[in-house]
């Protein structure tokens, strides 16, 4: 299933496939080791709308809604 | 020799740095904190060095201020090794950087930092085939126990006599193409002279299209502008993806290669304090604790303050009349004696039992790693006043010292949240303010009140947000932060930070306070405090305070807690009830947290937001301070 990443539910699995918006957002998420191909476990979702909590190679990294929104994933089954 | 110390955020750079250069610079568990660089001049190994810290920064870009100065400062030329601060629990990612940093041409040591992390994770690195890899000395560090850190400065040293320059990896070869076409077209070039950095650097920077040197290229050269946007386009066709993230692709499957290669992974170690998360960070019990944690927290600070106070005051306050039956109180002498000892008396009684609790706890929730977990739960929040998550690092730095508050604004990305976040953090009741808050409000009114102007200033704070965010409308593009793992604090390294954070008040403000205290007794001799205290009247008696108050508000402009000081010594004693009515108390307090910035913050607002900026704050707070200071005397 192809989704944003904002939507994906705690605990669940995906794959980076794309990351829109701009150079800036993709030059810190590439800092920070999120690139496509990338596999991301959600660990946390916040209340009222609040950021989600990642993990990616093995780090937690705390993304806002707007954010999460931008990176297409791929959740895996 | 000048030996710099580079890495991403939280890798241990500073902790590397202190531990050569005795406690200088503050270390936390929160990305980002090293705002300027810090430079020591050390004797080690028989040899005198230059050591400097500079920012964490995740890549080279131009994306944001640490970032740029950072790449600015390696590429001036006065560096001669590059040490890359390397958190080897996170060596994939990190190796990213690693391989920006080798084609900057410099003398580089990797250092492998906390390692014993790395091995609870079950990541265990063979650091010779690294080094061959890479083409450059790798040392294993733990820097928290001191571990390798001679073996890293004698590597380093070494390499900087040498001389020899780590030289950048390949790519893939369609992409190394693209480069050595580029590097044709760049050929006696005037402008690629001019900006006297390695021309892979400055190739790679034009294909990901970095702001910074596009900008000057497409000002100076538009042909070789327009060649190089070719370039680009050439690139995101054959890979079906923007040019910059084909650069940053290459270099991420090079570093996962590397790692596959170096590295073997195991099982991690699952530790208890891993769970916290599970509950500080829960949807709903986070909240729980995270308002349990902060009431305990004042709590304690309140407590401890108020048990060495009371008996310290009482102490000094028998003093002045013993003296007083030696010498007339009637004399010069007597009002400069009495004078230096109702400043030394505020430092030692009123200020610092209250200080320190408020430092140190402040300094263990850095260390374990609660900051970004409170920027986590509370973005929601900020959102709401137009900012995101982040910001609530500053403000709550702002609880210790609005300087360093002001300064952390620099990890927000964009300029309006750095500007609304540093004019509501001068709002924020510092270290000083809390004195005052405490030794007053709370020691003479009641504990609740002194809670209760803590919630009232974050709802003016809330308030006043989300004012500053509706006449600047600009969409934030949200919070990107990491949540390092969790580190139980060292004793020693917490004892230093605060010890390091106490010494602003011991030896700047201290000295200032006991100047003040004379100056306003040699006042009150020469009856001069009147003419003050008359220019202040329209104010003092808006506000419904005594007249004498008229004098301490411009030393509170000095410095916060010197108008309390100030006030009890104009007021004549120290048993603040007998004069002033609680309300009066009140609206004093509330009037001192808000009204104008201290001179040190004045000062740094100058340089962080410039001079139209600050004189915009510099009335907005004196605004608002009279505007609640008359509700708070007539609803109080």
């Amino acid at each position: 299933m192809i989704t944003t990443l904002d939507l994906v539910k705690e605990s669940r699995k995906v794959k980076v496939l794309d990351i829109s918006g701009g150079w800036g957002i993709r030059q810190r998420l590439g800092g920070l080791g999120i690139h496509p191909g990338d596999k991301i476990i959600v660990k946390k979702s916040a209340i009222m709308r609040g950021p989600i909590l990642i993990d990616i190679h093995g780090n937690q990294v705390a993304l806002g809604r707007g954010v999460a929104r931008r990176i297409m994933v791929e959740v895996e089954e | 020799m000048r030996i710099a110390l580079v890495g991403q955020p939280n890798s241990g750079k500073s902790t590397i740095f202190n531990s050569v250069a005795g406690y200088k610079a503050i270390t936390s568990n929160f990305p980002g904190k090293t705002v300027k660089y810090t430079l020591s001049k050390v004797n080690f190994l028989g040899e005198t060095f230059e050591i400097v810290d500079l920012p964490g920064t995740y890549s080279l870009t131009s994306f944001d201020l640490a970032e740029f100065e950072t790449r600015k400062y390696l590429l001036q030329g006065n560096v001669d090794v590059v040490i890359n601060v390397i958190d080897a629990s996170l060596l994939g990612r990190s190796l990213e950087f690693a391989l920006q940093l080798l084609e900057l041409n410099l003398p580089l040591v990797l250092c492998l930092n906390m390692r014993d992390e790395a091995i609870r994770k079950g990541i265990t690195i063979d650091i010779k085939k690294l080094s061959k890899i890479l083409g450059i000395p790798v040392v294993l560090t733990v820097a928290v126990k001191g571990v390798g850190i001679k073996k890293l400065f004698s590597t380093a040293y070494k390499l900087g006599g040498e001389k020899e320059k780590g030289r950048a990896l390949n790519y893939s070869k369609d992409v190394e193409k693209v480069i050595k076409q580029l590097s044709l077209k760049m050929m006696n070039k005037e402008i690629v002279e001019e900006f006297n950095i390695p021309k892979r650097l400055l190739i790679l920077k034009c294909l990901e299209n970095d702001y910074y040197f596009m900008k000057i290229i497409e000002e100076k050269d538009k042909d070789l502008f327009k060649e190089i946007t070719h370039f680009q386009n050439q690139l995101s066709e054959t890979h079906d993806r923007p040019s910059d993230v084909v650069i940053s692709s290459e270099r991420h499957s090079l570093s996962m290669n590397i790692f596959e290669e170096v590295a073997s992974v195991t099982r991690p170690q699952i530790k208890l304090i891993d769970r916290l998360d599970n509950i500080l960070m829960h949807p709903y019990l986070g909240y729980i604790f995270l308002v349990v944690i902060l009431y305990l927290f004042f709590n304690l600070v309140f407590n401890v303050g108020k048990m060495v106070e009371e008996p310290l005051l009482n102490y000094f306050y028998r003093i002045i009349p013993l003296i007083g039956k030696t010498i007339s109180t009637e004399t010069l002498l007597f009002s400069v004696i009495s004078g230096v000892i109702q400043g030394l008396a505020g430092g030692i009684a009123i200020v610092l039992p209250y200080l320190f609790p408020f430092l140190f706890g402040l300094a263990i929730l850095e260390d374990l790693g609660y900051l970004p977990r409170i920027a986590f739960l509370m973005d929601a929040f900020l959102h709401k006043i137009g900012l995101h998550g982040k910001a609530i690092i500053p403000f709550i730095l702002g609880y210790g010292c609005t300087v360093p508050a002001i300064m952390a604004t620099r990890i927000l990305e964009s300029e309006r949240d750095r500007f609304i976040t540093s004019v509501l953090a001068t709002m924020i009741p510092c270290a000083a303010r809390m004195t005052i808050i405490f030794a007053l409000v709370a020691f003479y009114i009641s504990p609740k009140a002194a809670f209760a102007i803590y919630i009232l200033n974050i709802m003016v704070i809330a308030l006043s947000g989300r004012i500053l965010s509706r006449l600047l409308p600009e969409v934030t593009p949200g919070m990107i932060l990491e949540i390092p793992a969790y580190h139980i604090p060292s004793l020693k390294v917490t004892l230093a930070k605060t010890w390091l954070r106490m010494k602003e008040f011991i030896f700047v403000a201290w000295p200032l306070l006991i100047a003040g205290s004379t100056i306003l007794s040699l006042l009150q001799y020469f009856k001069a405090d009147m003419f003050i205290n008359n220019f202040f009247s329209p104010l003092t008696s808006l506000l419904g305070l005594p007249l004498v108050v008229g004098t301490t508000l411009i030393f509170g402009v000095l410095r916060k807690e010197l108008s309390m000081l100030m006030l009890i010594q104009a007021l004549g004693t120290a048993n603040v009830v007998s004069v002033m009515s609680t309300t009066q108390i009140m609206t004093f307090t509330i009037f001192i947290i808000f009204y104008i910035p201290c001179v040190a913050t004045i000062a740094v607002l100058w340089r962080e937001i410039g001079s139209e900026r600050t004189l915009f704050t510099i009335a907005f707070t004196f605004v608002l301070a009279i505007i609640l200071a008359t509700i708070t005397r007539f609803v109080y």
